[in-house]
C-alpha cells in the first residue's frame, strides 16, 4: 500500500488559461467595414458562419458590429451564405 | 445633409462605356439633387460569391457621397428600375466610419491592420 499517494476529490485547476479580449476595444478600432472581407474571414468558421463571442473575446458592442458587416457582405455576394472551406 | 455609401453591382455585360455611363449617370443623379461626391471607386469585374440572376461575376462601383436624407427613397426607385443594376447597398456612414474611409483613401493606417498578425 502507498501511503505517500495524494488522491483528489475534484481534477486541480491549472490557471494558466491567456485571458480572452476584445481585439476591438485593445486595438481601438472603432468602424468595421463590411468591404474588407480578408478581415472579415477572421470572426466566421469554415462554413462561413459566425464564430460565437464565446471564441472570438469580442464586446457585444463590436460582436454586433461584426455580424451587421458579414451580413451587408453577404448581401453583396462578398461572402457566401452557406459554403465549405470557406478558409 | 447625412455621408452614405452606395455599392452597386452591375451585369458583366455592360461593355467598358456602358459602365462609366452608368457611374456618370449616378454620380450626376446624387449632384441634381444636391448632394455632393466624396469618391468613387470602380472596382470593376469581381466574381461573386454566388450567382445573382444566373451571373456568377459582376462590375462593382462604390460610391461615397453626401445628401440630404430623402435622397436614398429616390435612389432606390432609379436603382430598382434600372435593368443593369444587379445588386445595390446604401448604408450610412457615422463618424467613424467617414475617418476610417477617409483614412484608407490616403493611405494612412487604419488600425485594422494590427489584427491581421494576431
Amino acid at each position: 500500500m502507498a501511503k505517500n499517494e495524494i488522491k483528489y476529490l475534484t481534477a486541480i485547476k491549472s490557471d494558466n488559461r491567456v485571458k480572452k479580449f476584445c481585439r476591438f476595444k485593445k486595438y481601438g478600432i472603432r468602424y468595421i467595414d463590411y468591404k474588407d472581407v480578408e478581415f472579415l474571414k477572421k470572426f466566421l468558421n469554415e462554413q462561413g458562419k459566425l464564430l460565437p463571442r464565446r471564441l472570438t473575446g469580442n464586446s457585444l458592442k463590436y460582436q454586433r458590429k461584426v455580424s451587421d458587416a458579414v451580413k451587408k457582405a453577404r448581401q453583396m455576394a462578398l461572402l457566401p451564405y452557406v459554403t465549405d472551406l470557406l478558409k | 445633409m447625412n455621408n452614405y455609401e452606395l455599392m452597386v453591382i452591375f451585369t458583366p455585360v455592360l461593355s467598358d462605356e456602358d459602365f462609366k455611363a452608368e457611374q456618370k449617370k449616378y454620380a450626376k443623379f446624387v449632384k441634381d439633387t444636391g448632394g455632393t461626391i466624396v469618391a468613387e471607386n470602380a472596382w470593376g469585374l469581381k466574381s461573386l460569391a454566388y450567382p445573382i440572376q444566373k451571373k456568377t461575376t459582376g462590375l462593382y462601383w462604390v460610391l461615397e457621397y453626401t445628401a440630404p436624407s430623402d435622397f436614398n427613397e429616390k435612389l432606390k426607385i432609379q436603382m430598382l428600375r434600372d435593368e443593369s443594376v444587379l445588386r445595390h447597398l446604401c448604408t450610412k456612414l457615422d463618424k467613424y466610419a467617414v475617418e476610417y474611409n477617409a483614412k484608407k483613401r490616403s493611405g494612412v493606417r487604419t488600425g485594422t491592420e494590427k489584427l491581421a498578425e494576431v
